[in-house]
């Protein structure tokens, strides 16, 4: 791992540590609770604070995924530095469309209906 | 020296404990990772619709899902302690206690786990 990718793995695993602990107690409520569809979106839905929370938390995961996912490519797989690189910016860019998809999808729900 | 005891000595590294408690991190790191996409693509059916978002709550909640949900939570919670233990370590004066304190962590993370099992099965 190189300098920067060692930053930026511990200072966004920094970052998410309150986001992650509030998402625990979310998943305990919601479980303990029972939850449907519309109580979710009826959080969600129209919320900037919400939009916000999970934004940076989307954006956060896919960076500190894609640059663990390098290290093991590297280590376990063998793979080259360069083909390990590929492997992280295909797989972070990956999640991010799949994750702000998902916020877009909670925040704005049946905008593509 | 047999062959037995040459392959003993050769991985005798991996029943210390903070290789354990690396290792663990990473297959919870891979595992989390390999979830993702699947959480991220449940979620965006709410963007064809409330109806959709609602038909797979409804499909989740059966027993195997909902255990799926636990041993995704362990997931979260060990890299989650895993994760605040290798801050600490490198953050902070160091300490001579390492493995007690990955002891620590992943007695928390059972902890969070088995909380979280109480409340599935209610």
């Amino acid at each position: 791992m190189t300098l920067r990718l060692y930053i930026v793995q511990r200072a966004t695993a920094m970052l998410m540590l309150p986001l992650i602990l509030g998402h625990l107690v979310i998943i305990f409520y919601a479980s303990a609770k029972g939850v449907s569809a519309a109580d979710i979106l009826g959080r969600t839905a129209g919320s900037v604070g919400w939009a916000v929370y999970y934004g940076a938390f989307v954006l956060l995961t896919a960076a500190h995924g894609a640059i663990g996912l390098r290290t093991i490519a590297m280590e376990w797989g063998r793979l080259s530095q360069r083909a390990a690189d590929a492997l992280m910016w295909g797989t972070g860019l990956l999640l991010l469309a799949l994750g702000l998809r998902a916020v877009a999808a909670v925040v704005a729900p049946g905008s593509l209906a | 020296m047999t062959l037995r005891m040459e392959a003993r000595r050769a991985t005798g590294y991996r029943r210390d404990r903070l290789w354990r408690a690396a290792m663990v991190h990473r297959l919870s790191g891979l595992l989390l990772a390999m979830f993702l996409p699947l959480h991220f693509l449940a979620l965006g059916l709410a963007i064809e619709g409330e109806g959709k978002l609602q038909g797979f709550l409804a499909w989740a909640d059966q027993p195997l899902v909902k255990l799926a949900e636990v041993v995704l939570v362990a997931l979260l919670a060990v890299h989650l302690v895993g994760g605040v233990r290798l801050l600490v370590i490198e953050n902070l004066a160091w300490r001579d206690n390492q493995k007690a304190l990955a002891t620590g962590a992943l007695v928390a993370a059972v902890v969070i786990a088995l909380a979280f099992l109480f409340i599935q099965l209610r």
